[in-house]
Parts: structure tokens; sequence; C-alpha cells
């Protein structure tokens, strides 16, 4: 009888939460659609452009749509209800920083296209932009807004759309500043493109909606380096969408490496169309972020193409990193790989969540998926879940999702050849992250990336 | 050099070395010979350091150190080193890294100054002539897709890189063809010198005849139940284990 009575309490303490939760959300709904009016009245004359526009739409379906809570199936694993305590400042200003503050992140060898954005601005003095002449377009999105608005007419918001996600709702009502980038017929871009997003967090908590549009005509190639630094440990709310247009026989190789503040919040979506021969590489590395959510889906709406999506992550302390990926293969006779790896530690929290969907006229469809997770703490957590929804009968598709601890053995191993415990950790942890590092494009990218996870690792794990 | 006093373990209850008593000195190659299950692999991974044997009595002292207290790493960088007989893959690990880094760690414990990149790349390729490997071994990872021969002769030129006073090889010519054979006994004929010494456990006497041992003892139900020189080892090849397993028997009824 005890028992039963103290359950019945906690229920009601549960009913409890649950409406000041919802009250919560609801109030802080409110909130953001009480600043979009704001944002909307000021931020430029032309109230009547095709942006503006579906910003509007934007905000009223996010209206609709509220915030998703642990009650959706796409948000099961992931509560979302930290990053809505926070009021978070619009800022359209940049904040003092120096040179030697930006540079350390920049690399060097890559010089002729670089974006920085500071807090979400887009910072012409320390951006380096080269390649412009014809059609070629790599340029921040409100100057492309003015410049080359009938393009991104034609393309904005027609793959990531924002009438069933609240996020990509959000993101296309706030957006303001990002990155155009469009790449002509046969154009081959071989020097890496960088962005490079650096946030630098005051007392006060900012939000920033990185809007990105790239567009890759037929025959093009094009290497992309998006990177995220915190030159402070405060608090932000990063929420991208990008959106990747690939034609026929195209190539691009994206790599995204976050090292955000370890207070901050980021959800991002990137959607790539995919046409005939195209091939899309992604390697994506998440280390910071409170809670971080990731949505990376795939239309492969060509025949013959290829698609390849790496990720890796390290997290610890309470930090919660949620990839989400989609793999629409519509068209037969193409070959999707996917292999994430990540390392746990303490309370850290991880959620896998691969989709695989082969339609009917996908027939010959190669596509592989692997999850890999190295948990240290014993209250480390994974949820990994894969999901293959197969329509056509000629293909071969397959999954797995592993979770280990370090080969004892090969510990005993390196220590018998007199390399300390603490080292060999290290090493064996290296060599986890090593298969999902190696499809790093280049090495000077790579080794920086090496060198960071690896003075994480000797400091916090 | 080594000095093993009555030694006693014990793993999950069971007594598998039952009072062991070893002298090794420097410059002398032991083997160690016995049926299975005698406890010979037991003896070369206590020595090692592995922890899921407990040490229930007697004491080890290498080079006037008490080993039992010592970390695995501590013992490498003391000087003892073990072959293994399953070397472990490691994938991801590139012997070069790999290398580098027990290299710089042993030298920088023994007070030697570390090697520059240039150094340690000649070493490692004279090292590796020793064992007949090719140079693009550097490049793989760790023993990972290696033939059985190459990873016992990956063992023994991890040997002459790290030059220990005692190399204690587990089994080494085990799964090997006469020819790997060959090449695996040279290396090891190479790395002898005043100063250090080799254990040698083995079930057969075939390595016998390319490394010639000072001394031969013969391990039954975890104690050493006869010693002697090479003709031993060649009675044992004759005769098989049968009569060390009788004389044993009777001497404990």
């Amino acid at each position: 009888m005890g028992q039963r009575g103290s359950r019945t309490i906690n229920n009601l303490k549960k009913v409890d939460d649950f409406m000041k939760e919802k009250t919560d959300i609801v109030n802080i709904k409110d909130w953001y659609i009480d600043k979009f009016e704001h944002f909307r009245k000021r931020i430029n004359g032309n109230g009547r452009s095709y942006f503006n526009k579906i910003r509007r739409e934007a905000i009223s379906h996010f209206s609709k749509l509220g915030f998703p809570t642990t009650r959706s199936e796409e948000w099961k694993y992931t509560d979302i209800s930290p990053i809505l305590k926070h009021h978070y400042h619009l800022i359209e200003t940049l904040p003092q920083i120096g040179v030697q503050d930006i540079k350390q992140y920049i690399f060097e060898k890559y010089s002729r296209n670089i974006l920085v954005f500071i807090n979400g601005e887009y910072a012409a003095d320390f951006s380096s932009l080269n390649a412009n002449k014809n059609d070629l377009v790599i340029s921040p999105l409100e100057v492309a807004l003015r410049q080359h608005s009938d393009m991104i007419q034609n393309y904005v918001s027609t793959i990531a759309k924002f009438s069933d996600e609240p996020f990509t709702a959000l993101n296309t009502a706030f957006s303001r500043q990002g990155v155009f980038i469009h790449i002509p017929e046969n154009v081959i871009i071989d020097e890496p493109i960088q962005l490079l997003y650096l946030s630098n967090a005051s007392e006060i908590p900012f939000q920033c909606h990185p809007r990105n549009l790239i567009i890759m005509g037929k025959g093009s190639q094009a290497k992309i380096i998006e990177s995220h630094h915190s030159l402070s440990q405060g608090i932000y709310f990063n929420n991208a969408v990008t959106e990747i247009f690939l034609d026929d026989q195209t190539n691009l190789k994206y790599l995204m490496f976050q090292n955000d503040s370890q207070k901050a919040f980021r959800i991002s979506r990137t959607q790539i169309n995919q046409k005939n021969n195209s091939v899309y590489n992604s390697v994506s590395i998440d280390l910071g972020g409170a809670i971080v959510r990731n949505n990376l889906g795939v239309c492969i709406d060509g025949e013959n193409a290829e698609t390849n999506l790496y990720g890796f992550y390290l997290m610890n302390g309470q930090q919660h990193i949620d990839n989400h990926t989609n793999i629409n293969h519509l068209k037969p006779h193409c070959v999707s790989n996917e292999l994430y790896k990540g390392i746990l530690s303490d309370q850290a929290r991880a959620v896998f969540s691969g989709t695989i969907y082969v339609a009917r006229d996908a027939q010959k469809t190669n596509a592989f998926q692997s999850n890999k997770n190295l948990l240290l703490g014993e209250e480390a957590e994974i949820d990994s879940k894969p999901q293959l929804k197969i329509f056509a009968d000629d293909v071969k598709c397959s999954h797995g999702a592993t979770i280990g601890r370090l080969d004892e053995e090969a510990l005993f191993y390196l220590e018998q050849r007199g390399i300390s415990a603490v080292n060999a950790k290290n090493l064996l942890r290296m060599a986890f992250a090593h298969d999902v590092l190696a499809k790093i494009d280049s090495d000077p990218v790579k080794h920086y990336i090496e060198k960071v996870i690896h003075s994480r690792l000797n400091k916090e794990f | 050099m080594l000095e093993i006093k009555n030694l006693k373990v014990s793993v999950e209850g069971n007594e598998i070395l039952k009072g062991i008593d070893l002298q090794v000195n420097a410059g002398e190659i032991h083997a160690i010979m016995g049926p299975n299950g005698s406890g010979k692999s037991t003896l070369a991974n206590v020595l090692a350091g592995r922890e899921e044997f407990e040490v229930t009595g007697g004491s080890i002292s290498f080079r006037g150190k008490d080993l039992l207290e010592m970390a695995p790493e501590e013992r490498a960088k003391e000087g003892l080193f073990l072959a293994f007989q399953y070397p472990v893959e490691i994938p991801g690990v590139s012997m070069a890294n790999f290398l580098k880094q027990s290299l710089n760690e042993v030298r920088k414990y023994r007070g030697q100054e570390q090697l520059n990149a240039r150094a340690f790349l000649s070493n490692m390729r004279e090292k590796l002539k020793f064992v007949e490997m090719d140079e693009k071994f550097i490049s793989r990872s760790v023993n990972e897709g290696f033939s059985g021969g190459e990873k016992k002769r990956n063992e023994i030129f991890q040997m002459a890189m790290l030059e220990p006073y005692l190399a204690i090889l587990d089994e080494t010519d085990s799964g090997l063809d006469i020819d790997a054979l060959k090449i695996v006994a040279r290396g090891v004929n190479k790395l002898r010198r005043k100063d250090n010494a080799i254990i040698l456990v083995t079930h057969y006497q075939r390595l016998l005849n390319y490394i010639i041992p000072d001394f031969v003892h013969v391990l039954y139900k975890g104690k050493i139940v006869e010693s002697g020189d090479k003709e031993l080892a060649l009675h044992l090849e004759e005769y098989g284990y049968d009569w060390v397993k009788e004389e044993a028997e009777q001497s404990i009824t």
C-alpha cells in the first residue's frame, strides 16, 4: 500500500512538472514570435522581397508547430528544454576581436576563399574572397540576397522545408547571415573554401541562425571546410540550415568541424540533393556543445551517384550529441556509405539515428551504415537506432551498431613496450577515431583536428 | 639478472605455479620446456606483469629490484621484454607511431636522449634487416593483417629496437615454417650480448637447434622437475615428456 501511495505522489509530481514544462515552452514560443516582429521591422525596407515573404510563412509555421518535446519520435532521446531556458539576443554588431584570435583558426595554406562569421555576423575585415568572377559566386548571404536574388529564390527552402520542422522554420524566419556559393558548370575549385564561425559570448547569451546555400553546376568540383570555434565558454544558440544542390557529375567534399563552447547549444540541418553521377563526401567532427543535434539528409535523385557520410564525436561531462542522418535512395545504381564513431565519457550521452530509405525504383542500390561507440564512463550512454526502409528487391543494404570498451589485450601489449598506461589508452582512443579522421581530405586540416582531439583526450579523459 | 624464488601463482583460485626457483645470469640463454598446461606461458606472463595472475607466494628480483612491485610499463622500461605468443592486432596505430612512443618513453626512463626523426628512421631500417622485414611494415597498423610469421618477426624486430636486458620469447617458434624459424633465430642470435639474457619458452626442441641454450628446464604441473643443458632438450625430442611425467609423479608419491 505504502509503495502504491508514493507512486501516486510521484505521478502527480510528474504531471505537475509536465504542465510547467509545457507552459515554459508555450511562453518561449511566444517570445520568439514576438522577437520576429521586431526583427522583421528592422531588417530592411523591402518588405515585399521573396525572402521576407518566406520569413513570414516560416514564422507562421513555427507558430503552429512549436518546439518539439521528447514525446515526439524524432526527439525521443534529445530533450531540448535546457535550450529554451535562456532568452537569447539577436546581435547585429560585431564584437571587438583581434586578428590574432582569428588567425589561429584559419588554415593559412588555403587563403583564397575565407568567410569569417563572429557570433553569426559576417566579418568582412577578416574574410577574403578572391575567386568571384563571371558566374562563380562565393559570397556572404546578405550580399547575395541583393545581387543574386533570382537564383536564391529558385533554390532556397526547396529541400530544407520548414513546414514540418520547427527549427528549420525558426532559422528561415530569422536568417539574415550565411553563405551563398554558386560553382558554375565544369568549374573546379581546388583549394578548400573556409567557412569559419567564431563565437565569443559575453554574459548575455546570443542566438544566430546561419543560412547557407550551395549550388553546384554540372561537372563542377569543390571542397568546403566549415569550422566552429569558441573564444570563451559562454552560452549561445546556433541554429543553422544548409541546402546543397549537386547537379550531374559534381563532386563536393564537405568537412564540418565543431569545437563550440561546452555551454553552447547547436541545432543544424544540412539537406543535400544529388543528381546523376554526383559524389558527396561529408565528414562531421563534433567536440563541443552542451546539446548538439545534427540533422543530415541526403536525397539521391539521380543514377550512379555516391554518398559518403562519416562522423566522429568526442563527448564528456554532461554533453549531449544527437546525429540524425537520412539517406533517400530514389534512383537505381547508387551507393551510400555511412560510418559514425564516438567516444563518450563521464555522463555524456549520444544518439545516433540513421535512416536509409530505398524506393521501389532504386534497384541495385548498395547502402551500408555503421555506428561504433567507445564508452569510457559507467554513466555514459548511447542510443543507436538504425532504420532501413527498403522497397526495392535487388539491393545490398546493411547496418550495424557496436558499443565497446578499450581492448585490454592491446593495452597490455602497449604497456609491455614501455608505453605508460595513460599514453597507451590515448593511443587506442586515437586509433578508434582513425578511420573517420583518415577521410579528411587535407593533411594540414587532419593534423590540426588530430591535435585538438589528442590534447582534449589528454586533459579531460 | 633475474632471480625467482619459490614463486606461486594462481588464476581464479587454481594454483598454476607451485613454487618455481630460477636464476638467470647476464649472457645466458635458458629454455623452459614442458608439456601443454605445465605453466610455461603463465610464467612468461607473470614476469611481464599481466594482471589476471595472482602471485600468492615467493619473490622475483630483476636487476636488483623487486619485479612484482612494478607495473608492466616499468618492467619494460627496466629492460624486460616479452615476445608475445599471440601478438595483438591494433588497427589505427601505425608501427612507426607505436615504436616512436615506445622507444621515446623507454629512452627517457633510462636517461638516454630522445632520437630525432632521422636517427629513429635509420635505427629502424637497420633493425628491420635483422628479421628481413620490408620497410613498408612501418606504415602499417601494429600487427594488423600480418601473417603468423610476420607477427613473430615483428616481435623480434621490436626486441631489437628496445634492446632489453631480459627477453622472454613465449612460444615464438609456434606456427612458424622452417624458413621463418631460421630468420627469427638469426635475429635473436644477433641480439645476444654479454649483458643481456634470454628465456625461451617452447614446447618443441627444434628452435633450440638454432638458438643454443645454456640451460634447459622442464616445467611440469607448475614445478621445474628437471634441469640440464641442451642435451636434455634432445633427450626430450627423442623420448617425449612421458618419462618426465612418470619421474615427477613418483617423486610426488
